[in-house]
């Protein structure tokens, strides 16, 4: 679980939003024909028009009222096109978005906080279609696929550790823990995509909001963990958590196939689990009770490798060199994971609290040296 | 103090300081343009850059309603026979880093240290990185991170030096290359080395009057050098505390006494040539030109240093506290009489004179590190040493100094570290260690 950030589904909208900013050509912009005008207030969400042409479209918010705001330019099912926090009384902020043609949904979150006050709207006509390349369908296909199959083979892993939890059987619990998040893990940028569900499975307890409460508002493994590996025990109530954990896992299964994936996405998303290794799992915050930090870590590096695989076709023509150096790059943190895992057989990989400091080092150093580059497969991506 | 904590002071005699505001470059100056007037232009701001060299270069020894160098925030040129950063004008900031080498591959380290190279040649004219900080494609980072983006050069140097373990045998086929003087230190008595703070295969010193700027150098060569650097350890200096510039006044170290009053002028070629610079004959000839870099980072006891009444701590130094004059002289640039000085004062035993003319050029730069847990400030000293030798350099001063300076119970060596640094990049098509790879 991460602080909020671009999703893998906001990542193309915001390319267009950065294109606008930094006065690339822009219909809607400047010219004012197509800027949808957004007033928000702390009590109300207003926008100038309610239909306009598919394709790029800025929202120029402003927020009147008294409380930061944010605005979101949301799909039907709550997915979000694009986003803009903070925004500050009495500021205006624009967003861009590309959106094709099908009904959409502003909300205006005053005090960002809660559903938001929604309009509905719609794009009409046939713009905003992109063409992608025959090898950009299939490694957005492909992943497509993967994601979802990550998904479909979580749900009995889970159900597994959540019948071990109800049961009372610490034990069993404790050993199905880390295998329950493997394709979870290897998924993250698409499964936080869907705002909603990584709060509910994924938060640690330093990622809850000021006013919730440990004890009542914390879902999820990662409070299972700490029952099990600090606590030695399960009570009542984390049985009514594994419970809860498999809802929203469900739900989890049902999206993850909508996600709005491009290769550029892919790409970051690709990044973004780099990203969670090196802020997260290379200092042991992510697992703290568990400490196999180590699953996870391999998990992430596996789903970071499977994007950049599918998009390969692509990148090996539009950028050989850093192909090159990331295939390389995969293999040796590969490797240098392998010396962590003593029965090569099994996911099974050394508890992270016996890691000494010079080998943490090291396997941050082989983080760099693999995200570095990778934060250029995006660019190679979109060429 | 004129002497750092474990430096000495070079023989020959030095006119008195002159005011703070007083102009401190000694090398060719160069107005620059600042980063922000670059951008965009391309090859054509580097075409303006060049020309306004001409017209705004800074008079040297300028009347005093002249704009200092520093202020000016001019350029260091990156091209010469000497690397800059050791004898040219001391900045007031520094950000020096410890690389591992990661690659296995020479081809690889070569191909790092040209890009290395190119950036610092940028970077050290007062440009971004690469395609700059912005501007680019959107689906990616941009080149440079962009923090030093409208920020003038301000005297930024980079100086790289290359650690015994690039020498070893079955790594890079350099370890007939490995010179005599690049020795491995010993473990001095007192020495309370943490592992974590020393050594390394690579190091670069970047000094700056603006410490965003040498922060910023630093971070990009780091950044272009993952997966084949890694950073082994780093160290922040905020304030000088020796010059190269005989006619500005002393800084003063941590123990607030004046530091490197005789320190070598970067501008007296013989003590320079005899002291600093490597020689064709010296048995390196790849190194001929170049130099050696010793540097420890000394921790200060700055409570118990504080502590301590004002006639010791001057029986420490062997010089007062005020004018920083030695023992029985009333001018911080007399001619120290070490007789009258007590025998394990610090000045007396870290002179030339009583380590059979032992000299060497200093750099260093006070460091505090935020406290450590018990309170106590994590404060001193980041000695950064420049010579010919090592073996006749650093290592006799600091045997005695280890041996016998009343100094020492007010600081405790923590971190070690020493380099060859290669002769300077001679013009566009050169680079760093070209010489010893090449």
């Amino acid at each position: 679980m991460r602080p909020v950030r671009l999703s893998v589904v906001t990542a193309a909208a915001v390319v267009a939003a950065l294109t606008a900013v930094t006065g690339c050509s822009e219909k809607s912009d400047a010219s004012g024909d197509g800027t949808i005008k957004v007033a928000a207030s702390d009590s109300a969400c207003e926008v100038s028009t309610k239909e306009f042409p598919a394709g790029k479209v800025a929202f120029e918010v402003e927020n009147k009222g008294s409380k930061v705001t944010e605005l979101y330019v949301l799909f039907p099912d709550d997915r979000i096109v694009a986003e803009r926090e903070n925004i500050g009384p009495g500021t205006k902020a624009t967003i861009t978005a590309e959106l094709k043609a099908g009904d959409y949904e502003i909300a205006c979150k005053p005090g960002m906080k809660g559903d938001g006050i929604r309009q509905q709207v719609k794009a009409t006509g046939t713009g905003g279609t992109e063409k992608r390349s025959p090898e950009a369908d299939a490694a957005v296909a492909a992943y497509r696929k993967y994601v979802q199959e990550q998904a479909d083979e979580t749900i009995p892993k889970a159900q597994a550790f959540a019948d071990a939890v109800k049961a009372g059987d610490v034990e069993a619990a404790k050993k199905a823990y880390a295998p329950s998040r493997i394709g979870w893990e290897r998924t993250e940028p698409v499964a936080e995509s869907f705002g909603d569900i990584d709060p509910k499975v994924d938060v640690r307890e330093d990622g809850l909001e000021a006013g919730q409460d440990p004890e009542k508002d914390w879902t999820g493994w990662h409070k299972l963990e700490k029952s099990l590996f600090e606590g030695n025990k399960i009570d009542d109530n984390d049985k009514k958590l594994a419970d809860t954990l498999m809802a929203d896992l469900a739900v989890w299964q049902k999206k993850v196939g909508q996600a709005e994936i491009t290769p550029t996405s892919m790409a970051n998303g690709a990044k973004e689990l780099l990203d969670e290794v090196a802020t997260g799992k290379v200092t042991g915050e992510e697992e703290r009770y568990s400490h196999t930090d180590l699953v996870d870590f391999k998990a992430n590096v596996e789903g970071a490798e499977k994007a950049f695989e599918l998009l390969k076709p692509i990148t090996s023509k539009t950028d050989p060199a850093l192909t090159t150096e990331l295939e390389k790059q995969f293999a040796a943190l590969n490797n240098l994971l392998e010396k962590y895992r003593p029965n090569k057989a099994a996911y099974e990989f050394t508890s992270y609290d016996k890691v000494g400091e010079a080998e943490r080092k090291e396997l941050s150093d082989g983080v760099n040296a693999l995200a570095e580059p990778l934060s250029k497969l995006a660019a190679a991506a979109a060429k | 103090m004129s002497e750092s904590v474990s430096g000495q002071q070079p023989a020959q005699d030095e006119p008195h300081g002159a005011p703070e505001a007083a102009p401190e470059q000694t090398g060719p100056v160069t107005g620059a343009p600042s980063r922000r007037a670059v951008l965009g232009w391309g090859g054509a701001g580097l075409a303006l850059g060049a020309a306004a060299a001409g017209g705004t270069a800074i008079a040297l020894n300028s009347s005093p309603d002249m704009v200092s160098a520093a202020s000016a925030g001019a350029a260091v040129p990156f091209h010469g026979e000497h690397q800059a950063g050791i004898a040219s004008a001391v900045q007031d900031r520094l950000h020096f880093a410890a690389f591992d080498v990661k690659t296995k591959d020479r081809a690889e380290l070569v191909q790092l240290l040209k890009d290395w190279t190119e950036a610092a040649r940028l970077m050290t004219a007062g440009q971004p990185v690469g395609e700059g900080g912005y501007g680019g494609l959107p689906e990616a980072p941009p080149d440079d991170t962009g923090e030093a983006l409208g920020l003038k050069a301000s005297r930024l140097t980079l100086t790289i030096g290359f650690g015994p373990g690039l020498f070893a045998k079955g790594r890079f086929g350099l370890e007939g290359k490995r010179p005599g003087a690049l020795i491995d230190l010993e473990l001095f008595p007192g020495d309370n080395l943490d592992a974590a703070r020393s050594g390394g295969d690579l190091c670069v010193q970047a000094c700056a009057d603006d410490p965003q700027v040498a922060v910023h150098a630093i971070r990009q060569l780091a950044r272009i050098g993952f997966g084949k650097t890694a950073v082994r350890w780093s160290q922040l200096g905020f304030g000088k505390t020796s010059s190269t510039t005989p006619d500005e006044q002393t800084p003063r170290n941590m123990m607030g006494f004046k530091d490197g009053t005789r320190n070598i002028s970067g501008t007296d070629k013989a003590a320079l040539d005899k002291h600093v610079w490597v020689g064709a004959g010296d048995g390196s000839d790849w190194l001929a030109g170049g130099s050696y870099l010793v540097a420890r980072r000394i921790r200060m006891n700055i409570e118990t240093w504080d502590r301590t009444p004002l006639g010791e701590q001057e029986d420490i130094f062997g010089r007062d506290k005020g004018e920083g004059a030695p023992v029985g002289k009333s001018k911080e640039r007399d001619e120290p009489f070490l007789k009258a000085m007590k025998p394990e004062a610090h000045v007396r035993l870290a002179h030339p004179d009583s380590n059979d003319g032992a000299t060497i050029l200093r750099r260093g730069y006070s460091f505090t590190d935020g406290t450590d847990g018990l309170g106590r400030l994590d404060a001193g000293l980041f000695f950064l040493a420049y010579q010919r030798d090592v073996r006749t350099g650093f290592v006799p001063i600091q045997r005695k100094l280890a041996k016998s300076d009343v100094l020492n119970e007010y600081i405790q060596h923590v971190g070690s570290a020493v380099f060859a640094v290669p002769p300077g990049v001679r013009d566009k098509d050169d680079w760093w260690g070209r010489t010893l790879f090449a």
